[in-house]
């Protein structure tokens, strides 16, 4: 260790191991099935899982050996690489469950997107903690949005929408860092336009923004944006509105639709699409105040959720350790990401903050969507849940993520 | 701004799950339940149903295996419809209208196709039943009948219904009960407890082992064998004997209480309310209103006992000392009372003291008898309560409590009967209004169990055990109080003499001398029941019930008998000699009155019983 360094923060390595070795637990129930061997069984995913959680432990030790410097000086390097690794797939991937997002070697398979998320945030923060950077200016932004949409346009066609979408995290960092908050209102504003249109129809969305539009144009002129940025709102808005159905219905692919209208509650169909959401929430709901006890869920034994050791690992901690166990997993993602913020802002260094928050925005977009997903207020959208969810790939490339800011943070005393 | 928009986004977040988690897991129950739904079945095992013993361990009701052809139409593969349809003799229509409701219900559940196959139709099935794929066969146990009587007595089980379920949450839809009978009245000895398993599905409802290792599991409890205090060969020979005629025949063991036979007639097989053959057979004896055969007669029939009920009023007359033995009364071909009114009587010399009095069934002298009884106390009411309490003790006018499933009480008027229908005190009543009493007829109504015990106390001068029908469980003697505690009459021993003495003159000169048994001595009486019937709305009199009650050996008896007939004319006509004929058969084996075996196999009552459905005019009593 050099010299300045500050140490590791043990509070966020407390709580990675303590999620690490909870998700192993609800694996291993989830995927125990009839037979009862060794909680080692490299047969079972449970027992490959413990052997990733000790492959972790050494990627833990290399990532906190190497200076701290070498992430930001090799940053593109390790961009490059890994945007090479996901176009190779087009050639040399192989396909698991119709999505081409593989690499075999031998019996173990590598799923490059998931190492693509920490090298984007660190050449994302390689390029903002440039010196000649102004996120202001709009050619930077272009540049900025550049090096996020190369991994997840590299993403999309395997077909893996739900990774790609996780790169909507580095809007974090680049709001944090000065990006306009022009476009969280346009982001956030157009969200809502298209969910309240699927929901009761353009006709009072079109109205509802015109109303909103007025109110503002009252208000007074000092506080007040300017008319003609208002009024361009309030057109797009409304087109935004009337084009919404043919979206929908011609851009949409139908199961893209289901999921939609599932969550939205305008289709109730708990065989079809619905089933993996009906049969999660009835896990979770039969689980009540303490649950069934580990192993001995009922839905779980049943492997009613269909990717109950994956996606839907959460669903187990539902049904076997009730709302204290689920709660008690909620409450610790949000320590932990409040905790990386905390870290994020004592960075004197804009690199390591930068870096900081694009970790804090990729674990919350996971967070959000998954137990979204399995809770059912979130449309179906295949990512797992980080530290929980089975899967080497996930398990290294959540670990990396977490540990080079770790690794960043403990150096921050050097600046 | 910059710095806390993800904080506030992360802990909105947060507490958003957090709420949704608390609504799924605590506050909506309904995901819970259906979790139990969809993720345990629930197994059960059912234990053998008990055997049924006669008294003389002869075997009555056992077991058979019947098999259900089940059908799991996912893992149907295409098979010979031809050979499978002639196999279970079905026609192709039928077995694909079959198939299509099983996919309906269910295509990964089991659902019956041909239910209740017999032994010999399963056996040519089972050799070819590795062809039929997703077919397969479930055991079921029904009852097997080692006899072809005694319906009324054993009753019969069918599935449960809803009532039932919802009494009793032992039961669930499907399950088999005793109805009627001893299946019924002792269901939860013979049923046994049924074993339940709790096991674990998968997704696709497949079974994945037990739920929680077993903990939950029990084992299923044998039902209990019993035996039952009927004598089978008694029972088949009167059930012979009842052919082409209508009533019952009670026989009790006057020493224990224990019913040696409980006839009824017409009935049926009980072979034929099992299985597949059940409910269309159940449905013809449930609709014929006019014979009934699921009517027991011998528990619930209620009728004026006639004759027989004198004895009662001479033990009592005995027990009040208003009457003494060698008290005479005369007769002038009935008895004359109040204003002019009469009382008919047979001819036969007179006048009569007690013992010729029962014998020849004089109501003259039964008249006066009863008269002493009433106008012995300052009023007839208090008269007429305690006639009333004397009968109360032989069991009369009130349930027996015994262990038979139907039954009547009878009646046996009181004071406030009588208060009621002459509206006391603006007019009054005397002993005169109430003579029928005397002889059996007016208000007195008593079922054919309820005689046959009042034959059992004459016959032990004064006490009888409550009748009943379970004589062991599993090898041991009941030991339920009810029916080992003697009861007592409110009529002393000594009383008893006389009467037991008028009763055996009966036989021996009385009304019944033509039906002597050589070897045997018998204590009898005769009885006729007046009865009527509505036709077009008119009251119309039909030919007299033959009433007969006894009681053998005289001085030991072991059997006392009731035998009722309807519209059997007098009592010894068909009562009486259908009474004999089950004495000789119960004590001695063998009939030897060959003669009168024959007249009552020979005789048939079906034409008495068509006269008042024919809508022609017809006579009555010849």
């Amino acid at each position: 260790m050099s010299r300045n360094s500050a140490g590791f923060d043990w509070i966020s390595i407390c709580i990675y191991l303590v999620l690490i070795l909870f998700g192993w637990a609800n694996i291993y129930s989830a995927s125990l099935g009839t037979n009862t061997g060794s909680y080692f069984d490299l047969d079972q995913p449970y027992g490959k899982q413990a052997l990733f959680i000790g492959l972790s432990i050494f990627l833990i030790i290399i990532i906190l050996s190497i200076e701290a410097k070498f992430y930001q000086r090799f940053s593109s390097v390790i961009y490059i690489i890994s945007l090479l690794s996901l176009a190779g797939l087009f050639v040399f991937g192989k396909t698991i469950s119709g999505a081409t997002s593989w690499y075999a070697f031998g019996g173990f398979s590598l799923q490059p997107s998931e190492f693509a998320k920490f090298a984007t945030a660190l050449a994302l923060a390689k390029y903002l903690s440039d010196i000649q950077t102004n996120i202001r200016k709009l050619s930077h932004q272009v540049k900025a949005f550049i090096i996020i949409a190369i991994p997840a346009i590299l993403i999309v066609p395997q077909p893996d929408p739900g990774s790609a979408l996780v790169y909507a995290a580095f809007f974090f960092p680049l709001y944090r860092e000065g990006l306009s908050g022009f476009y969280l209102v346009t982001g956030i504003s157009a969200v809502a336009v298209f969910i309240m249109t699927l929901l009761v129809g353009p006709y009072w969305v079109s109205g509802g923004v015109f109303v909103i539009a007025l109110m503002i144009f009252l208000r007074k002129r000092k506080k007040r944006p300017g008319r003609i940025l208002i009024s361009i709102f309030t057109i797009v808005s409304i087109v935004l509105s009337f084009s919404v159905n043919y979206i929908f219905e011609n851009v949409f692919e139908q199961r893209h639709r289901d999921r939609f209208n599932i969550v939205l509650g305008k289709e109730v169909d708990s065989r079809g699409i619905g089933y993996n959401t009906n049969q999660s929430e009835i896990a979770i709901g039969s689980g009540g105040w303490l649950g069934k006890g580990w192993t001995e869920g009922t839905q779980t034994k049943g492997h009613f959720v269909p990717e109950q050791h994956t996606d839907y690992i959460f669903s187990t901690v539902g049904e076997e350790w009730g709302f204290m166990g689920s709660a008690m997993v909620v409450i610790l993602f949000v320590l932990l990401m409040i905790r990386l913020l905390y870290m994020a802002e004592r960075q004197r260094n804009q690199f390591h903050r930068v870096y900081g928050y694009s970790v804090i925005g990729i674990l919350f977009i996971h967070f959000l969507v998954n137990i979204g997903m399995v809770i059912g207020i979130f449309p179906t959208v295949g990512i797992p849940l980080p530290f929980f969810s089975y899967g080497g790939s996930g398990l290294w490339g959540f670990t990396i993520l977490l540990f080079i800011f770790i690794k960043l943070d403990s150096d921050r005393l050097s600046y | 701004m910059r710095k806390i928009l993800l904080y506030i986004t992360v802990l909105t977040t947060g507490l958003l799950f957090i709420g949704r988690l608390f609504y799924l897991q605590v506050i909506d129950t309904s995901l819970a339940i259906r979790s139990r739904d969809n993720a345990i079945k629930v197994v059960y095992d059912y234990p053998q149903r008990g055997y049924i013993y006669d008294r003389n361990g002869k075997l009555m009701v056992s077991n058979q295996p019947s098999y259900d052809v089940m059908v799991i139409p996912r893992n149907l593969k295409p098979f010979d419809t031809t050979e499978f349809c002639n196999i279970l003799n079905i026609s192709q229509e039928d077995l694909e209208k079959k198939l299509d409701k099983a996919r309906i219900y269910s295509p990964m559940l089991p659902s019956v196709v041909i239910p209740q196959l017999t032994k010999s139709e399963y056996a040519i099935l089972q050799e070819k039943m590795r062809k039929y794929q997703g077919f397969y066969i479930q055991k079921r146990s029904l009852r097997d009948y080692e006899v072809d009587h005694s319906a009324n007595v054993l009753g019969y089980i069918a599935e449960v219904n809803q009532k039932k379920i919802n009494e009793n949450p032992y039961y669930i839809s499907g399950d088999l009960i005793g109805r009627a009978g001893v299946e019924s009245y002792y269901e939860e000895l013979l049923r046994g407890v049924k074993g339940v398993k709790y096991i674990q599905k998968d997704r696709f409802n497949r079974d994945i082992g037990p739920y929680k290792d077993g903990i939950y599991d029990t084992l299923p409890e044998k039902g209990k064998d019993i035996t039952i205090t009927i004598d089978s060969d008694l029972q088949a020979y009167g059930t012979k004997l009842m052919e082409n005629k209508r009533g019952g025949i009670i026989a009790l063991e006057p020493g224990t209480g224990e019913i040696l036979a409980l006839i009824t007639a017409p009935t049926y097989d009980p072979a034929d309310l099992v299985g597949r053959k059940r409910s269309p057979n159940f449905t013809e004896l449930y609709y014929d209103t006019i014979a009934r055969p699921l009517y027991d007669r011998g528990l619930l029939a209620e009728y004026p006992p006639g004759s027989p009920f004198k004895t009662l009023n001479a033990l009592i007359g005995l027990q009040e000392g208003v009457v003494d033995t060698d008290d005479k009364f005369s007769c002038n071909h009935g008895y004359t009372y109040g204003r002019g009114r009469r009382l008919g009587c047979h001819a036969h010399r007179s006048p009569l003291d007690m013992i010729p009095g029962i014998a020849q069934s004089c109501n003259a002298y039964f008249a006066n008898v009863y008269r002493r009884i009433i106008e012995k106390y300052p009023t007839p009411q208090e008269g007429m309560d305690a006639w009333n309490a004397h009968l109360k003790s032989f069991g009369l006018g009130q349930f027996m409590g015994n262990d038979l499933e139907t039954g009547r009480p009878g009646k046996i008027p009181d004071a406030e009967y009588y208060n009621q229908i002459y509206n006391y005190p603006t007019y009054k009543w005397y002993s005169t209004a109430t003579i029928s009493n005397a002889i059996g007829q007016g208000e007195v109504l008593m079922t054919p169990i309820q005689l046959a015990n009042m034959a059992a106390i004459i016959g032990n001068k004064g006490w009888y055990y409550t009748p009943h029908i379970l004589k062991e469980i599993e090898g041991t003697p009941i030991k339920n109080e009810k029916f080992t505690k003697k009861n007592y009459t409110s009529i002393e021993e000594r009383h008893f003499e006389p009467v037991v003495e008028g009763m055996h003159e009966v036989y021996k000169s009385g009304t019944a001398t033509t039906l002597r048994i050589p070897g045997i001595e018998i204590a009898g009486k005769t009885g006729t029941a007046e009865n009527f019937t509505k036709i077009d709305g008119k009251r119309v009199q039909l030919t007299d019930h033959s009433i007969f009650v006894a009681f053998a050996p005289v001085d030991n008896p072991q059997i006392a008998i009731a035998v009722f007939v309807e519209n059997g004319y007098w009592g010894s006509r068909y009562g009486g000699r259908i009474a004999s004929l089950m004495i000789e058969k119960y004590l001695k084996g063998t009939i030897t009155r060959t003669d009168m075996e024959e007249w009552i196999l020979s005789h048939s009552l079906e034409e008495e019983y068509a006269k008042p459905l024919s809508g022609e005019p017809f006579k009555i009593n010849y």
